[in-house]
């Protein structure tokens, strides 16, 4: 943990961890005995009503869909049959179906995808890639409104401690390169700018995409000040990257797509770093839909009463209640940290210090915003104290004195308003 | 799922730096200590009887506030017991016990507490305190009087008010080197320089001050004396001299420093330091009462809310 400098008057730098010298050994998770695959449904509630069922039998590879009216859908990373399906919901009420799979002893490998690998369109892309690990946003490729026309992709993770996009980098920078080659015939955008620190870029070499450096200093490799660097110009509160033409996607989406079509077999290992209780970094590859306590249990990693799960990094993570809960195709990082070493929350008030108004990166009048936050106001929060240009780095809360969850009320009022403006479009 | 772990679920980020207002009211403290113990040094008894009845005395209401408001209990943030440290280093050692009692009521109760506690008033309370006081009882503030059963090794003068009632010949034989080592008459954790600048420079070092504020403060407590003195050295002394008596030092460091009652952004900070650095000589100089630092301290107070609006502008933020 990063503690407060004696020589308080200086700022606190957060350096991100680097693997650039020391390419930690990726440790291999076995297929455990079975997984669970999140879908993200609308018809979340009503898990009964999806076309699987229990007792189904799926094959690796295999696309399992919701029949909903998105069409999404989560592709299978093992064989087995289908134990249970039940709905889950997660953080901030994004409502999942929950699938359980046995996995059997033989794998088998679904066919479909390889049928149609060999010409890569935008289409196949869409159909198959979406749960691929890293995620890559195919979707946003399909807004007519909101034409796409550069692509950033991150070989730098946006929290500290986590360097699973650097691994990717540095291992297998050849499928980022293939993938490099398919996102350009399939989505027609030729501006794809690649963003590293600097002790990687050499690593590149011929590559078909603009690389720029950035700093080391969290944190710089968000979206937001990556955005800053690349183009000049910041995002308008209240945009989104897509509104501006600007599509994000980790290293690691890129390269599965490189796998998928070189290969002709969808990706279903992620990368992953795992952060021990005492900070150490280790780099695992499991099959999505593992469970946290199957990974950890492989990894010597024993969880007591009162400690904490985190999904992400210790930064913008979220904490997880149960150690069954999956691993997922955009899960980037596993922290675990002993009940000892837990920071201590208060309710105390803002003393106004200004320790976050002099780390905040986007210059928020935070010791007001928070004023109105506690007391629920957000739009005025909104209107006058500058909430949709919070970035979301959490180094507000970091440093806070008073030790207020800022960082949670600001997540919290962001969907609070975006619930409200929700309704009110319904009701029109 | 009965033999399930229970596990702590709470929000990002995971990790905090460790500082806390404990800490800092502790910090600040440590910082008055030097100034405060030569103070006791100075005043014997008396002093140590008026600082540990106002601490305690401080300490005292705010725990009973807690327990009339019904909170939790907020007397080990250390705030109370910074808020009677400093009340007890701005009032002379023989400072009658219901005074120190009013005072730290007055301080703790009308000045922080009923704004809604830590980090809500609007003004500082130790300063508001003294204010009220002074108002009150002004013959309590009267240092010449109050010290006169001591007879110490300087001229049992206080320097600002032989000043103000005598002119500049009246404090000739004060020189700066002995104003700063202390040979001076005034509140018992006030008149020490030296102690006081090296407790700001640690609070500054450590972050628990600005600099921006005490800095400023003190220029222009230097700039406008000077301005004043080169207009007519009969009448108005010298610059230094402005600096090392009276509040001067401790308003900088300790008092206009104060977290919730003054700026957060930069540039308000600069205007806030000036701008109480100017008052409190003007109001020394031309104005009605002897010292200007409590006054001048208040009214950048009221200011701040208004000050702090001058911010920089959010990223991305539109028109």
């Amino acid at each position: 943990m990063i503690k407060r400098s004696f020589f308080g008057f200086a700022k606190p730098c957060l350096k991100y961890e680097s693997i650039a010298e020391t390419l930690p050994e990726l440790e291999k998770i076995s297929t455990p005995r079975k997984v669970t695959l999140l879908l993200t449904t609308s018809l979340g509630e009503k898990a009964e009503a999806l076309p699987i069922k229990e007792g189904d039998k799926v094959k690796t590879g295999q696309k399992l869909t919701s029949d909903d009216d998105d069409g999404t859908y989560v592709i299978s990373s093992v064989t087995g049959t289908v134990s249970s399906v039940s709905s889950y919901l997660g953080d901030f009420g994004t409502s999942y179906a929950a699938i359980s799979i046995d996995v059997a002893q033989n794998e088998e490998i679904d066919e479909e995808f390889e049928k149609c690998s060999k010409k890569p369109t935008l289409d196949i892309l869409k159909d198959y890639m979406v749960c691929a690990p890293g995620s890559p946003p195919v979707e946003l490729f399909y807004n007519l409104e909101k034409p796409i026309k550069t692509i950033i992709i991150c070989g730098y993770d946006n929290d500290l401690l986590v360097t699973t996009n650097q691994y990717i980098i540095k291992s297998y920078i050849d499928l980022l390169k293939a993938g490099i080659v398919i996102l350009k015939e399939t989505t027609g955008v030729d501006d794809i700018v690649v963003v590293t620190p600097h002790s990687l870029k050499q690593d590149y070499g011929q590559i078909e995409a603009e690389v720029k450096t950035i700093d080391t200093t969290y944190p710089s490799a968000s979206p937001h000040m990556i955005m800053q660097k690349v183009t000049g110009r910041a995002l308008p509160a209240g945009n989104s990257f897509e509104d501006l033409g600007i599509c994000f996607m980790t290293a690691e989406a890129v390269a599965s797509i490189g796998r998928a079509f070189g290969n002709g077999q969808i990706p279903v290992r992620k990368t992953l770093t795992v952060i021990d209780k005492d900070e150490g970094i280790k780099l695992v590859s499991a099959r999505i839909g593992t469970s946290l306590k199957h990974i950890l249990y492989e990894l010597g990693i024993t969880l007591n009463e009162k400690d904490r799960i985190i999904l992400g990094g210790p930064i913008t993570g979220s904490s997880l209640y149960s150690d069954d809960h999956p691993i997922m195709p955009d899960t980037c990082a596993i922290m675990i940290q002993d009940s000892g070493k837990i920071p201590p929350i208060s309710d105390y008030p803002c003393i106004n210090c200004g320790e976050c108004i002099r780390i905040c990166p986007a210059r928020i009048p935070i010791n007001m915003l928070v004023r109105f936050l506690e007391a629920g106001q957000y739009e005025e929060a909104a209107d006058n104290y500058d909430l949709y240009s919070c970035i979301e780095c959490g180094l507000c809360s970091l440093v806070c004195v008073s030790k207020i969850p800022i960082f949670q009320y600001i997540k919290l009022a962001k969907y609070e308003l975006g619930r409200m403006s929700v309704a009110e479009e319904v009701d029109e | 799922m009965s033999n399930q772990k229970k596990f702590i679920v709470s929000h990002a980020p995971f990790w905090h730096d460790g500082s806390s207002i404990t800490e800092r009211s502790y910090n600040t403290m440590i910082a008055a200590l030097p100034a405060v113990l030569f103070g006791i040094f100075q005043y014997g008894l008396p002093a140590v009887a008026v600082v540990s009845f106002s601490v305690s005395c401080a300490i005292f209401w705010e725990l009973a506030m807690n327990f009339v408001t019904k909170r939790s209990l907020t007397i080990g943030d250390g705030n109370a017991a910074l808020i009677g440290l400093l009340f007890a280093m701005l009032v002379p050692a023989t400072l009658p016990w219901w005074a120190v009692l009013t005072g730290t009521f007055v301080a703790v109760i009308i000045g922080k507490q009923i704004f809604g506690g830590i980090g809500s008033n609007a003004f500082n309370p130790v300063v508001l305190a003294i204010a009220i006081l002074m108002v009150s009882w002004k013959d309590l503030f009267d240092f010449d009087e109050a010290l006169l059963n001591y007879d110490l090794e300087f001229t049992m003068l206080y320097p600002i008010a032989a000043l103000k009632h005598f002119g500049t010949a009246s404090i000739e034989s004060f020189t700066a080197g002995d104003l700063l080592l202390g040979k001076q008459t005034g509140g018992i954790g006030a008149t020490f320089g030296l102690g006081l600048i090296i407790g700001g420079i640690y609070l500054i070092i450590r972050g628990f001050i600005r600099w921006e504020i005490c800095l400023t403060f003190l220029f222009a407590v230097f700039a406008t004396a000077l301005v004043f003195n080169l207009y007519d050295n009969v009448r108005f002394a010298g610059p230094v001299f402005h600096i090392l008596t009276g509040y001067t030092l401790i308003g900088a460091f300790f008092l206009a420093t104060e977290d919730s009652s003054s700026p957060v952004n930069f540039i308000p900070m600069l205007i806030f330091g000036v701008g109480a650095g100017v008052l409190t000589v003007l109001i020394r100089n031309i104005g009605a009462h002897v010292d200007g630092v409590i006054y001048a301290i208040l009214v950048m107070n009221l200011l701040n809310p208004v000050l702090d609006k001058i911010r920089p502008k959010a990223i991305g933020k539109v028109g």
